[in-house]
């Protein structure tokens, strides 16, 4: 599969065969989709795509990948990631995580800090909400969940194109086969992982920017600032009249910071 | 032929004695569509124990030494006004105690979702002693909705369950201590000082709602499957997939391979066992069990379950919502346009034989359809629904009078064997292809009434 502004290839990492999206060109930009997989093509990547080269992997067992079986939690998945990383030998690489994706790249940070040259953490999960409770995404169906990941979706044109009513049958198994991995790995402790924000403690904290939309119901205030507090004082950018989706609610946005973010 | 008694032990309230509470209980749990997810506030320990009494007592009647019960069978459902028996072991337990007689049968223990299957291996084996070895041990994944009760993950329930299965087995048949350390389960030191009367271990049954997966792994494993209260047409293709299997493992599968859970209201009366009857559909019964995302967590299906209901979600008539997107705010004219619909539905309930209601002379010829078309070994009569204890006792004296003694003997004649009478998967089968299916699909009438010849 391919378009005229990306291409998929297969990585084979610890015995599976990932499809991995590439595109454009530059330093390399990994991209860690979130937990209903990868959405698609979107204008962001296409901006991005300009500066750097994006290489988006698909989660094994997200609906696109096949499952690994020994992958049991957050950190075994950070874990080959890792070691795609590794056998690929990219270094000097830039990462940017969505949600249960950001969560992914924390998780990275955590075990080696040198994997990553910068990270970009949107809207991430990964830490206990010290304040409010993280949204449960398991108590309610995919689309209800998809509603509210957004704070307007009638304004949100590029929100309607990917996830519009009706949905194909295509769309609900992706959903279905994403939320069931997503389960396998997150269902207790839920959506974090106690250890990371002790493991993150000291990581220099010009390296991350933590982007949030100031409504974002998936995520509270306060997940983004643990995060904030474990790497004493990275650069939060929030968004006003956003939810859990800055790269398609505030696209322009989203994409100005995350280029100057990461030109430093 | 084992014939036994089941009620899911629903709190409720009578509409003749306790209107007021009946309505605000059901309105309740219309709001949301959903018997899981009932608020707590709802329920009266006083009454609760009233109920929970009187279903055990229930219980204890039919295992008197001159009836014709076989058994009583219990299940389990966490957090939700529809099933009170959320530790079944402990009903068990007291039955256990109580009776004399009945094989106590349990369909089934959520083996996935309990903390500690080491422990259920314990209650089990207990259980089996005090009753003097009348325990039939059921197992079940457990509903969706009982993933969030019990917090288990449900993307792991399926290889949960069977690993539980297999080390409760372990336990009880291999000799300890040992250590176990399986993909799921890991116990330091195995060595149950209490094991089952019943050797090498107790019966296992394993009700379901037609999974074929579910039927495959019975057919492979030999444990009788009980069909509960599917329509027919999709039974008869389940017992295909479970006796096809079996001719793959070497056996012929017979009825005592299968067992059935049929609806009844039977009473002296025709016109009134059918209004009683009709309560089996308070507050939408099944379906609204648990909402979808309750019943249908992530991964708790098989991929080949996700593409089905996929192609249900996502058609013409639901445009990819939610069934019902659970605001609670709905005004009491639309719960009552609700419960009109519910209703509504009875006289299609009636007819597909999803409710069998009448008096012996009415639901016999029915029934004894019903065996001739599933060939169950196995056969439970259920009765739910806000019927007060009185006309449930009259229900359970009419069918030990008239319909278990028509249906033994009809039984007969067709060779209905039990799981005691013939082991399952005890018939070899010297090839594939000389399998003989089991169900009689032919037999299969939904226009049989009173006088119908039996």
């Amino acid at each position: 599969m391919a378009s005229s502004e990306w291409s998929e290839r297969i990585i084979s990492v610890a015995g599976v065969e990932l499809p991995v999206i590439t595109a454009g060109s530059g330093k390399p930009l990994l991209v860690l989709h979130d937990e209903l997989g990868y959405p698609g093509w979107l204008a962001w990547q296409s901006e991005l795509s300009r500066e750097h080269t994006l290489i988006v992997p698909m989660a094994p067992g997200f609906g696109r990948a096949p499952r690994i079986e020994w992958v049991d939690n957050t950190r075994d998945l950070a874990a080959v990631y890792a070691r795609m990383l590794r056998e690929q030998k990219w270094s000097d690489i830039d990462v940017i995580g969505f949600s249960f994706g950001g969560w992914v790249a924390a998780e990275m940070l955590a075990a080696c800090p040198h994997q990553f040259r910068r990270a970009v953490l949107v809207a991430p999960g990964g830490i206990k909400a010290p304040v409010g409770e993280l949204m449960d995404i398991f108590n309610m169906p995919a689309q209800a969940y998809l509603r509210s990941t957004v704070f307007d979706p009638a304004s949100t044109p590029e929100f309607s194109k990917l996830y519009g009513e009706p949905n194909t049958p295509e769309q609900y198994e992706l959903w279905e086969d994403a939320r069931a991995e997503f389960a396998r790995l997150a269902w207790q402790p839920y959506f974090h992982n106690p250890s990371l924000p002790h493991i993150l403690e000291g990581i220099d904290n010009s390296q991350v920017l933590l982007i949030w939309g100031r409504q974002d119901r998936v995520v509270p205030s306060s997940v983004v600032e643990a995060y904030n507090r474990a790497l004493a004082g990275s650069t939060v950018a929030i968004f006003d009249n956003c939810g859990h989706r800055p790269e398609v609610e505030k696209t322009d946005q989203f994409v100005s910071e995350v280029k100057g973010f990461l030109a430093a | 032929m084992h014939m036994m008694w089941f009620t899911e032990r629903a709190y409720h309230y009578d509409p003749e004695t306790d209107p007021e509470k009946f309505r605000l209980l059901e309105n309740q749990i219309l709001k949301i569509r959903s018997f899981f997810g009932t608020p707590n506030r709802f329920f009266d320990p006083e009454h609760g124990a009233k109920l929970l009494n009187q279903y055990l007592d229930e219980k204890v009647y039919t295992d008197q030494e001159l009836l014709n019960f076989d058994g009583v069978m219990l299940n389990e459902h966490h957090g939700t006004p529809f099933c009170m028996g959320a530790v079944m072991d402990v009903e068990a337990a007291a039955l256990a105690a109580k009776t004399k007689r009945v094989k106590i049968v349990l369909l089934g223990n959520p083996a996935a979702t309990v903390a500690n299957q080491l422990r259920l291996a314990e209650e089990l084996a207990m259980i089996d002693l005090i009753s003097g070895g009348r325990l039939v041990s059921g197992w079940v994944r457990g509903a969706g909705s009982e993933q969030f009760a019990n917090n288990t993950n449900p993307a792991l329930n399926r290889e949960l369950f069977e690993e539980a299965v297999e080390f409760i087995t372990k336990a009880w048949t291999t000799p300890g201590p040992f250590r176990y350390e399986g993909r799921r389960l890991h116990f330091r030191h195995v060595n149950p000082w209490v094991l089952p009367l019943q050797k090498p271990h107790p019966p296992y049954w394993i009700p379901g709602l037609i999974s074929p997966d579910t039927a495959v792994w019975c057919a492979k494993n030999r444990y009788p499957y009980v069909a509960l209260a599917t329509k027919l047409e999709p039974t008869i293709e389940l017992w295909e997939i479970y006796g096809q299997t079996a001719a793959r493992e070497g056996y012929q599968a017979g009825p005592e391979n299968f067992g059935y859970l049929q609806p009844v209201m039977v009473g002296d009366n025709q016109a009134r066992a059918e209004e009683l009857g009709k309560r089996l559909l308070f507050a939408g019964a099944f379906a609204h069990f648990a909402r979808p995302e309750w019943m249908f967590p992530p991964g708790y299906n098989s991929k080949a379950a996700t593409r089905r209901l996929a192609q249900l979600d996502t058609g013409p008539n639901t445009s990819g919502k939610p069934l019902f997107t659970g605001s609670g705010e709905e005004s009491e004219e639309q719960i009552e346009a609700v419960k009109r619909q519910i209703y509504g539905g009875y006289p299609q309930v009636l007819k597909d034989m999803q409710m069998i209601a009448g008096t012996p002379e009415n639901v016999i010829p029915k029934l004894k359809m019903i065996l001739d078309v599933l060939r169950p070994g196995i056969f439970s009569f259920w009765l739910d629904g806000p019927v007060s204890a009185k006309d449930r006792k009259r229900c359970l004296e009419l069918l030990n009078r008239d319909v278990i003694p028509a249906l033994r003997e009809h039984g007969k004649k067709l060779g209905l064997v039990s799981p005691f009478e013939r082991k399952p998967g005890s018939v070899p089968l010297a090839r594939e292809s000389s399998y003989e299916t089991v169900s009689d699909s032919g037999a299969l009438s939904y226009s049989i009434s009173f006088g119908d010849p039996a």
